[in-house]
């Protein structure tokens, strides 16, 4: 027994021992390259990826989805091998962003405009058919409405869309949408609600004389129920809607682009959300995605000019590239075209 | 005369006490039926969904790896040269009348895009091959496994369906030439993570569990053990003891989640660690099943009678001795079986690992702890937020490859128990 408990012991010493001797080497260098950063530019990102990762001596790049704003912040934190190469967003970079970048040392970032997404107001496929404004959104789902004099606010009493237009159907609000976390739902306070908040004048006033109050009144979604936060996951989304002919859904265009059987997207203000609609800017609740490159990287960490290549390739974000079969909605020619150029050129953002 | 009062009594209440004994044991009956039907509900939806995806259809292709387009010039170059053209053109052999370009398009995208790599690999394990035409049975594009598969409604219209009725109708000849099949999905188990649900597996996943769970084990089973020695053989009993644990108590019952946050903190950002490696995942989780499996050890050094100590110090053993020669390997069984309980919570856990970057796409597997990796419960996770349709039932087969798992770890720890338990 003695024995045994000494060959035992003697193992798990070696073992340990193992555990942490091995890092200390590998850590000098990374020779893949590294990629962070929003969820909506994930899918996106990892085919080019694992493409990339296939067609060339390189290895696969590692990408992690951890939000625009949690991965501009690991980009930000400095630069070597320990730190981010590229951060996907779906959001422009902020002002605030770049200079937490420059303070860590990252003072070159080159910005890549990848293409478009649209923002989708969807229901299952059997239901009535339904086109609503902007404005009819914000009143749907905002906390607080205008009330009848103007200037007041009321707590939001309606409880069917027929409260809001007579036109609209007989039938009770009800929307699934991602939690305030989410890049969707950022996106989609800011195109959808605001835009509708905006057609009520007097709140459009708002915002050059009281922009703190104008954001509270536009941003502020209500909280008793009528509008469900359905978590980050997307086909949880599909799957309820597809349960409850009632209920709408936010969510990406992917994801309506994958399910077209199951549910379909109301127009926005006459505007159906189609690829064609998203890519000449018709559609109003849609979005640019980009990714942000660290320039003293390139060069360094080995297959980082080779991805960027890969990435501004006609086969991969051009009007047939394999990104487009994904959902991902192309940039006009001149666009892609220019900002290919300025990849290559590795353009910083000043 | 008390007597019978008694037994009058006795009788008198009978009847209620009978009938409250059969509402308590319908009730406890009932309690079981709900629970094992829930359990019913959630295996039998989980391998409806899940073991079609063991299930792969196959086309089958004459690959003619033609000079004129692998090496134009006469030199083949395994890099550049057009290996994608070789799967495509086999399969336009078979439908001749398709000469537009839009509907090649449409053709190529019946066959994964994996097809070419197969070609680039059979050359480069044979370069003989080149000028000769060999028959293999190459993956098929997902959405054409959906259709076959039933999980695409033929009926619906056509703008409708990720595949097209040319499609559909060129998938149909194919099957009547017997040039479509089923076989079993090996890539599900050999390959890594990949965002063409075809070519997507757990193997990766898989690897970067198993390096964790050896780091969790080499880490936590000896500290572990140590500690609970330590605190139930010679410890002082005071209120520092008791403290402790409280405090032991309490650590097994934080979310895991705070535990990332720590490791984040400390492996990570003070330590620079690599993230997203298993070696600092397996740190995490180690620091999460301590507090299990000291709580565990402790309670089966406890169960091992006091008479043994004594009888061992009696016989002038030191306590050292005592510890090494008699308690531990009495207590040994009930240690394990935490311990193996421990590290099937850890198989489970995926939110401290999100915090140290180890929710990410890698294809690569992983050959070593330092390496990136993701865990098993993680790999679930990004592909039940996947858009395409074929990672639904892959989410439910690797979520009945992680089940397996788990219940063969339980299994373990129940069978250690019962044999090699001591009943005193």
């Amino acid at each position: 027994m003695a024995n045994r408990t000494k060959i035992t012991g003697a193992v798990v010493c070696l073992l340990g021992a193992l555990a942490f001797a091995q890092p200390a080497a590998a850590q000098s260098a990374r020779d893949y390259i590294y990629i962070v950063g929003s969820s909506t530019v994930y899918p996106f990102t990892t085919v080019v990826a694992e493409r990339f990762g296939r067609s060339s001596d390189f290895r696969t790049p590692k990408v992690e989805s951890t939000g625009s704003g949690g991965g501009l912040k690991l980009f930000c934190d400095g630069i070597g091998v320990d730190y981010p190469d590229i951060a996907n967003a779906s959001r422009g970079i902020k002002q605030s962003e770049i200079e937490r970048c420059a303070g860590n040392g990252v003072a070159e970032i080159v910005e890549v405009k990848i293409g478009y997404d649209g923002i989708v107001f969807a229901h299952a496929i059997n239901s009535v058919d339904f086109e609503v404004t902007r404005e009819e959104i914000f009143l749907a789902l905002a906390k607080e409405v205008p009330g009848d004099s103007e200037g007041s606010l009321i707590e939001n009493p309606y409880r069917k869309w027929s409260d809001i237009n007579p036109e609209l159907p007989d039938l009770e609000i009800e929307v699934l949408g991602p939690p305030p976390t989410s890049g969707t739902r950022d996106a989609f306070v800011e195109l959808g609600m605001e835009g509708g908040c905006k057609a009520i004048d007097w709140i459009a006033e708002l915002k050059k004389t009281d922009s703190d109050k104008f954001k509270a009144v536009c941003h502020t979604i209500r909280e008793d129920g009528v509008f469900v936060e359905a978590g980050e996951n997307d086909n949880l989304i599909v799957q309820k809607l597809q349960a409850n002919p009632a209920a709408f859904g936010i969510f990406g265009f992917s994801f309506l682009d994958q399910n077209a059987e199951k549910v379909k997207a109301v127009a926005i203000d006459g505007v159906a959300p189609t690829f064609d609609a998203i890519a000449d800017n018709d559609y109003p609740v849609a979005r640019s995605l980009f990714f942000y490159v660290k320039k003293a990287h390139v060069g360094v960490i080995p297959g980082l000019r080779e991805f960027l290549k890969e990435f501004s390739s006609e086969r991969a974000w051009g009007e047939e590239g394999y990104l487009s079969e994904r959902g991902l909605i192309p940039m006009p020619d001149d666009e892609r075209r220019q900002v290919a150029t300025d990849i290559k050129e590795l353009k910083t953002i000043s | 005369m008390t007597d019978n009062s008694t037994k009058a009594k006795v009788e008198k209440g009978l009847a209620r006490r009978r009938r409250n004994e059969l509402i308590f044991r319908s009730a406890g009956m009932l309690a079981t039926t709900v629970g094992v039907l829930f359990l019913g509900v959630f295996f039998f939806t989980l391998i409806q969904n899940g073991s079609s995806a063991f299930q792969q259809s196959f086309v089958l292709v004459d690959l003619e790896f033609s000079e004129d387009i692998l090496a134009p010039d006469g030199e083949l170059d395994l890099e550049y040269a057009n290996f994608d053209a070789i799967p495509r053109n086999a399969l336009r052999a078979k439908f001749p009348d398709v000469t537009s370009r839009s509907e090649r398009r449409e053709l190529n995208r019946l066959l994964s895009i994996s097809a070419g790599y197969i070609a680039r690999d059979m050359i480069e394990d044979d370069p003989e091959l080149l000028g000769q035409t060999v028959q293999v049975w190459v993956p098929a594009a997902s959405t054409v496994d959906m259709l076959l598969k039933g999980n695409i409604d033929r009926e619906i219209v056509e703008s409708l369906r990720p595949i097209s009725d040319k499609q559909i109708a060129w998938v149909d000849e194919l099957v009547s030439n017997e040039r479509v099949r089923k076989q079993f999905n090996t890539a599900l188990f050999t390959n890594g993570d990949s965002r063409e649900p075809e070519l997507a597996g757990i193997r990766g996943a898989l690897m970067g569990s198993f390096y964790m769970l050896l780091v969790t084990v080499v880490l936590s089973l000896p500290i572990g053990a140590a500690a609970a020695i330590y605190l139930e053989e010679l410890a002082p009993k005071n209120k520092w003891a008791d403290l402790i644990e409280v405090n032991i108590n309490n650590l097994a019952a934080v979310p895991s989640i705070v535990f990332g946050l720590l490791g984040l903190s400390i492996f990570v950002n003070w330590a620079s660690l690599p993230r997203s490696a298993p070696l600092v995942g397996g740190l995490v989780l180690a620091l999460l099943t301590l507090p299990v499996i000291i709580i565990a050890s402790r309670a089966a050094i406890k169960a091992v009678p006091p008479s043994i100590r004594e009888a061992a110090l009696g016989l002038g053993a030191s306590k050292m001795q005592v510890v090494f020669h008699h308690v531990l390997p009495l207590a040994l069984p009930g240690m394990l079986t935490g311990t193996i309980i421990g590290m099937s919570r850890a198989l489970g856990e995926s939110a401290p690992l999100l915090m140290i970057g180890m929710v990410a796409f890698i294809v690569d597997v992983p050959q070593g702890l330092s390496d990136p990796a993701t865990a098993l419960p993680v790999q679930i996770y990004l592909w039940a937020d996947s858009p395409e349709r074929a990672f639904a039932e892959r989410t439910s087969a690797a979520i009945i490859v992680l089940l397996g798992f788990l219940l063969l770890m339980n299994l373990t720890a129940v069978i250690i128990r019962k044999r090699m338990e001591r009943k005193w």
